[in-house]
């Protein structure tokens, strides 16, 4: 089973204490920023800052993701330079509008590992939708490279593209998140759910985490470690469903021995896909178990 | 690496350091190190401020850096961000492999 990437926990590039502390708070993965959240006269600080942390710092098993500048910034290559070299599980692309971002994103980390004798194709990639063309290439964006973990929505750009803003219940970004989890999911990969601003507002949080959940993305990003908690309980399957699913993988293991290939339980009938929603839901429960343990 | 001018990296926030570096005639890193953890740690901040410029090079300047109990990832960090800026140069140098 790949990885859980429940929760991603967004630090800025260019603040040391933040950069220090963010394995403690128990996310699957940390993105360290050095986009949005730095400013333009302090790229170059924060691209030193990212690389030494990643060179020098211990994380642990966390993923570490890097959200680098984009291309036609001026700045994406640079960082690339810096990043790729310091091998982060996964480099972040942001403003993604088609599949030739990706590509030409792809070309510049092939380059940089060969130059760097770093085994090419070990640096993973995702890429942060954040347009309404974006979103209407989600399907070609999420074929696009093999280096791809997964697609993500980044909403603050996306309602401005669309000239609305943000709401408590998300009517905005219905269309955005089915066309990227669809997307992705054709295409094999993860669907990574945008930020969610209001950090106080804890009740809207796991209304929108439940529902992006019941959506079929894989989890979030967070900005706040407070958000990291009730996001996992949201992905964490709850002890009535695991039963189910243990009672589910029992049923059709008798049927099976039976040489019978169709199984019920308590009068419905069990077929495959019952059986692979059942699996999955046990895979995610033993790994969110896995990672509990490594954390204490 | 030559410097050319007065760099500075880095904030006053908990767990960073500024550094400052500027051009100096003669041969020679003078540095004034303020740390909040001095007695335990001020040694060994002076030795990778020293040893980051070692590796680029630098040979004369003034240092001055006021450490707000910086890890040393972070110390590197804004050593190599002021003085990259006061030699005004971008031509960075990443695992031993010059970036073009």
């Amino acid at each position: 089973m790949s990885r859980l990437r429940r929760s991603m926990l967004f630090v800025p590039g260019n603040n040391p204490g933040m950069i220090r502390d963010a394995h403690i708070y128990g996310s699957d993965s940390i993105m360290f920023d050095l986009e949005d959240s730095v400013a333009i006269t302090e790229k170059d600080a924060a691209r030193f800052l990212v690389y030494k942390a990643l060179t020098q710092l211990r994380y642990g098993s966390k993923e570490l993701v890097v959200r680098i500048n984009d291309l036609s910034s001026g700045l994406g290559v640079a960082d690339l330079e810096a990043i790729v070299r310091a091998r982060p599980d996964v480099i972040r692309l942001p403003k993604t509008d088609s599949a030739k971002d990706v590509i030409e994103c792809e070309r510049e980390i092939e380059r940089i590992e060969r130059e760097a004798g770093i085994p090419v194709g070990s640096t993973g990639m995702m890429a942060a939708i954040e347009s309404a063309n974006g979103v209407l290439n989600a399907k070609e964006i999420a074929f696009s490279s093999k280096r791809l973990i997964g697609i993500a929505l980044g909403a603050e750009d996306y309602v401005t593209d669309l000239k609305t803003t943000r709401s408590p219940e998300g009517i905005e970004l219905m269309f955005a998140r089915g066309m990227i989890v669809n997307a992705a999911k054709a295409a094999g990969i993860m669907a990574l759910d945008t930020v969610y601003s209001d950090v106080n507002n804890e009740e809207g949080f796991i209304a929108e985490a439940t529902m992006i959940r019941k959506m079929g993305f894989d989890g979030k990003s967070v900005i706040n470690p407070r958000q990291i908690a009730p996001l996992h309980a949201v992905f964490t399957p709850s002890e009535k469903d695991l039963m189910k699913a243990h009672a589910i993988m029992e049923a059709i293991a008798e049927a099976n021995a039976r040489g019978s290939g169709v199984a019920s339980l308590k009068g419905k009938m069990i077929d495959k896909p019952v059986v692979a929603r059942a699996q999955y839901l046990l895979e995610m429960a033993e790994r969110a178990k896995t990672i509990t343990v490594e954390e204490v | 690496m030559e410097i050319k001018k007065t760099g500075v990296a880095g904030t006053m926030e908990s767990s960073d350091i500024i550094v400052r570096i500027e051009p100096k005639e003669t041969e020679g890193v003078e540095l004034k190190l303020e740390s909040a953890v001095m007695q335990q740690f001020g040694r060994q901040i002076e030795k990778v401020i020293r040893e980051t410029l070692g590796e680029l090079g630098v040979t004369r300047a003034y240092v001055d850096a006021v450490d707000k109990g910086a890890l040393d990832c972070t110390v590197a960090a804004r050593t190599l961000a002021a003085a990259y800026r006061a030699a005004e140069s971008t031509d960075y140098v990443w695992n031993g492999g010059r970036v073009k």
